[in-house]
């Protein structure tokens, strides 16, 4: 009995927190028949369920509802407002009794009479009344409720123990058969080794939850907090089937809680405000999740009045005058940045929902606890967006493992942005004073050899890691690099620990130890230090965010250049020697075959390689050709205007005029080659003047045709004997009167061509 | 006084008892990796089973002479959810020993004396019983 007791709280328990966005998505939408169903099964199955476990109270609640809800079903009722209120309270109790079941506590019965009263018809009786928010909330599609079962973490813990030792148990084995040779051992032991690594997955990802479970609740809150605060609210979620660890979902309930009352609360302005404002009446809460490498993404934005600064700056100096002089001095976002002190509060009056002054500090606190960031982007009267980061689990981190004299260490992946290799051309390596300097692809980087960090070897190493700190980056030389593994990060003794490199220990399927490296860390060890310069101004963060990064590249006559970044969809390797021209166009061999290119400022280089930066959307692959690429830089000032229409804009950068191309107009240029004027060829013998004239002709810079396109004009004309003429200049070729063919005097007809041509 | 089960080892020569229940097990630790920069008195990192262990240079901490040979016998124990092998000469037995407190006016010297608990007598030879948690705990209060 007690265990039926028990699977009946925890089914009825999930089912209500799934149950909660339904019904808000039902009121909106009281023609949705699908989710009246979904309550009503809920309904159903609760009073189903305390028939045979004897719960008579419930079993009232739910029988009522059940009523009322087919009643509905039936036609015989609509589902106003008062209705659906009616209900909701029905089903929190049924959620707290539940509850109270599950607590052993006695829940006095008081108020279930008006409760069921206020299922029925006659007005007078609604004790409860909330205001309904008017747009449906964004939960797009009824759920079936999920087969499922409760797990403690500790067991979940347990299980992965068990699959990590079975795994080294299965490579020890594997090892020793390798040895005795064996056939069909080794058979058996594959297929082992198979359902070890999928149980291994299976297992890791119970760990795994959707945010959906994080989200499903929200509309229900955001109905609750709107309908307190008489505002209206309409809410859209997006990318709910975000997967990340289940402890992680529990950790960020609260400050999620909390961040969606304070929008509504503070953020969000009463439909009246928002008329005056000329906005629409319901303010609107999106809420997003999505993955990012190894981090989860939450965006909570509003669009109501955004966060006075000034009103927090004054109220803070109510609160303590003595920091006046500071606080006064702040930069915009350091003034944004006080939401996060203890103790604030720009609210005169304490609500229900929020305003007490407890909060933004707890819910950054509770972020940070996590390995999470919470940042906010402000833009007053227009509204507030809040994005919590955090990683994707506690415990799993992808690595890349190294190797320093006769050992192996492990070094986070996500802080390693680029590893080359130390002798590699496009690195350069000098020892300015005591310390080693790195340039890689002129970037100066401070170098941090391992080996020596470590004790256990003066050589720089074979291969640099261009390692990212939130100060700056830095050189990492280190022996080798092995490969990169998913693994589980444990932490390290408080022995170890102390030595201040290491962030935590792994243990891979050899059953070795692995040290995880602590960046930071080992660049401190290693004196090389980063910070404070950051923090201190606070304000340079600010247009960092909003700059448009920009590749930087050698032009093919040597000039440095930019393109934005995003025009650029990758950079490809060109043989030199491959690039000729073909068709009026250049083209050039790649990795990944032949490349349409680009050649403008210069000639394409000889001999060595070049590269394309390769645009986007182009049927046949096309590049951008230029020496090499440098750096991407990303820049915030206003660009100085440029004569050229090819040229967006001249950006001064560290003294020096830099050209920022136009994507657009590099498109059109390749678009068809417009700009070059057309050569074009008429009569019958074209086919075999093509053939011989085009690389003079194009050479001299002219497009081939042997027809016009619409609207096009020819700017020079070759015609044979005394074939008609039709556009633009005529040059006239004899024809041969032996042979018929025309007459061809190539040094001639170049001079011509290139004095019409004006060069 | 009842007698309480304790695990018998000798560290550099010295019989030594501790509370069966500070011992979750005893093992020989194979391969050591070493983590450079840490505490000297730690040896480095061993697994385990599927779990990685920190490894103590026992006769480091307590000063004493390291045996000739390779001693690879540990016990291992947990101070604050992390394991710990200590490593030691030999391992004996497990016997319910009688702790008695410490004779008067003896001075152990300031590495025994932080981690000795009492002595107890077995077969004739005086044992000190010591509290392994706080003998790893030595390591980082030393920094």
């Amino acid at each position: 009995m007690d265990d039926l007791l028990q699977e009946f709280i925890a089914e009825t328990r999930e089912t209500l927190a799934a149950l909660s966005g339904e019904i808000v998505a039902w009121e909106a939408d009281p023609a949705d028949r699908g989710r009246l169903d979904a309550i009503f099964r809920f309904v159903h199955t609760v009073k189903g369920s305390c028939g045979f476990l004897d719960l008579p109270r419930l079993a009232r609640l739910s029988h009522a509802a059940e009523d009322v809800l087919q009643a509905v079903r039936a036609g015989e009722r609509a589902p106003d407002a008062r209705l659906v209120t009616a209900v909701l309270a029905i089903i929190d109790r049924i959620g707290e009794i539940v509850e109270a079941i599950d607590a052993g506590a006695p829940l006095d019965d008081s108020g279930e009479d008006l409760l069921l009263a206020a299922l029925t018809e006659k007005v007078e009786a609604a004790p409860l009344m909330l205001v309904a928010a008017e747009h449906a909330p964004g939960v797009a599609a009824p759920r079936a409720p999920a087969r499922s079962i409760r797990l403690s973490v500790d067991l979940l813990d347990r299980m992965m123990n068990g699959v990590s030792e079975m795994v080294l148990a299965r490579n020890e084995l594997a090892r020793r058969l390798r040895d005795s040779a064996d056939p069909t051992l080794e058979n058996a032991i594959d297929r082992l080794s198979l359902t070890v690594s999928e149980l291994r997955d299976t297992v890791t990802r119970t760990r795994m939850q959707a945010i959906d479970s994080l989200f499903s609740a929200l509309p229900r809150l955001v109905r609750d907090t709107a309908g307190v605060l008489d505002k209206k609210v309409s809410l859209a979620i997006d990318g709910a089937d975000v997967e990340l660890d289940r402890e992680m979902i529990e950790l960020l309930r609260d400050p999620m809680v909390h961040i969606v009352r304070n929008a509504i609360d503070h953020g969000i302005e009463t439909p009246e405000e928002r008329r005056r404002a000329g906005k629409p009446e319901a303010g609107r809460l999106a809420i997003a999740a999505r993955q990012s490498g190894n981090r989860i993404i939450v965006e909570i934005a509003d669009d109501g009045r955004g966060i006075d600064t000034a009103r927090l700056v004054s109220k803070r100096i109510e609160q303590e005058p003595a920091r006046a002089a500071e606080l006064n001095a702040l930069s915009e976002r350091a003034r944004l940045d006080l939401v996060f002190e203890p103790g604030l509060s720009t609210r005169d009056t304490v609500t229900a929902t929020s305003g007490r002054g407890v909060g933004m500090d707890v819910v950054r606190t509770n972020v940070e606890q996590i390995g999470g960031t919470i940042k906010l982007r402000n833009v007053p009267g227009k509204g507030l967006t809040t994005t919590i980061e955090v990683p994707l689990t506690l415990a799993i981190l992808s690595a890349v493992i190294i190797s320093a004299g006769d050992d192996r260490y492990a070094v986070p992946r996500q802080a390693v942005e680029e590893i080359v290799a130390a002798r590699s051309s496009a690195v350069r390596i000098d020892t300015v004073g005591d310390a080693l300097l790195a340039t890689v692809r002129g970037r100066r980087l401070p170098v941090v050899q391992l080996g020596a960090v470590l004790g256990t070897s003066d050589a720089l190493g074979d291969m640099l890691m261009i390692v990212n700190l939130p100060g700056g980056s830095f050189a990492l030389g280190v022996e080798s690099v092995e490969d990169t593994q998913e693994l589980v990060v444990k932490p390290v003794a408080p022995a170890v620990m102390a030595a201040g490199l290491y962030a935590g220990q792994m243990l891979p399927d050899t059953g070795v130890p692995l040290l995880l490296l602590d960046c930071a860390g080992v660049a401190a060890a290693a004196g090389v230090s980063f910070e404070r310069v950051v923090v201190a101004e606070p304000e340079v963060e600010e247009p960092v965010a909003e700059g448009t990064p920009a590749l930087m590249f050698e032009a093919l006559d040597g000039q440095r250049r930019m393109i934005p970044l995003a025009a650029v969809e990758r950079i490809e390797a060109v043989v030199a020697a491959s690039i000729r021209q073909a068709g009026g166009r250049w083209w050039g061999t790649a990795r990944e075959g032949v490349l349409a290119l680009i050649v403008r400022d210069g000639v394409p280089p000889r001999e060595g390689e070049a590269a394309a930066l390769m645009l986007p959307g182009a049927d046949t692959p096309t590049g951008y050709l230029v020496r090499r690429a440098l750096d991407i830089v990303t820049y915030h000032d206003e660009l100085l205007p440029s004569q050229d229409p090819a040229v967006r804009g001249i950006l001064v950068l560290e003294g020096e005029p830099i050209e920022v191309i136009d994507p657009a107009r590099l498109g059109d240029e390749r678009a068809g080659e417009a700009a070059a004027p057309i050569c074009l060829l008429q009569g019958e013998d074209t086919a075999w003047m093509e053939a011989m004239l085009t690389p003079l002709i194009t050479a001299a810079g002219y497009r081939v045709a042997r027809t016009l396109g619409a609207g096009e004009q020819a700017a020079v004309t070759l015609a044979v004997g005394d074939d008609a003429a039709a556009d633009g200049q005529v040059v006239r070729l004899p024809r041969d009167p032996d042979t018929g063919r025309p007459l061809l005097d190539t040094d001639a007809l170049a001079s011509v061509l290139n004095m019409k041509a004006g060069r | 006084m009842s007698a309480v089960l304790h695990l018998l080892a000798h560290v550099g020569g010295r019989a030594i008892a501790v509370p069966a229940d500070a011992v979750e097990s005893v093992v020989d630790i194979t391969k050591v990796v070493r983590a450079p920069r840490a505490h000297p008195a730690v040896r480095g990192l061993a697994t385990l089973r599927s779990r990685v262990v920190t490894v103590v240079d026992t006769w480091r901490l307590l000063d004493l002479p390291a045996p000739d040979d390779e001693s690879c016998r540990a016990i291992i124990t947990v101070v604050d959810g992390h394991h710990h092998a200590v490593l030691v000469d030999t391992l004996e037995d497990v016997a319910p020993l009688d702790v008695q407190p410490l004779p008067p006016g003896l001075s152990l010297g300031w590495r025994w004396a932080a981690v000795a608990t009492g002595s107890a007598d077995r077969d004739g030879e005086p044992v000190l019983v010591i509290d392994i948690a706080r003998l790893v705990e030595t390591i980082v209060a030393a920094g």
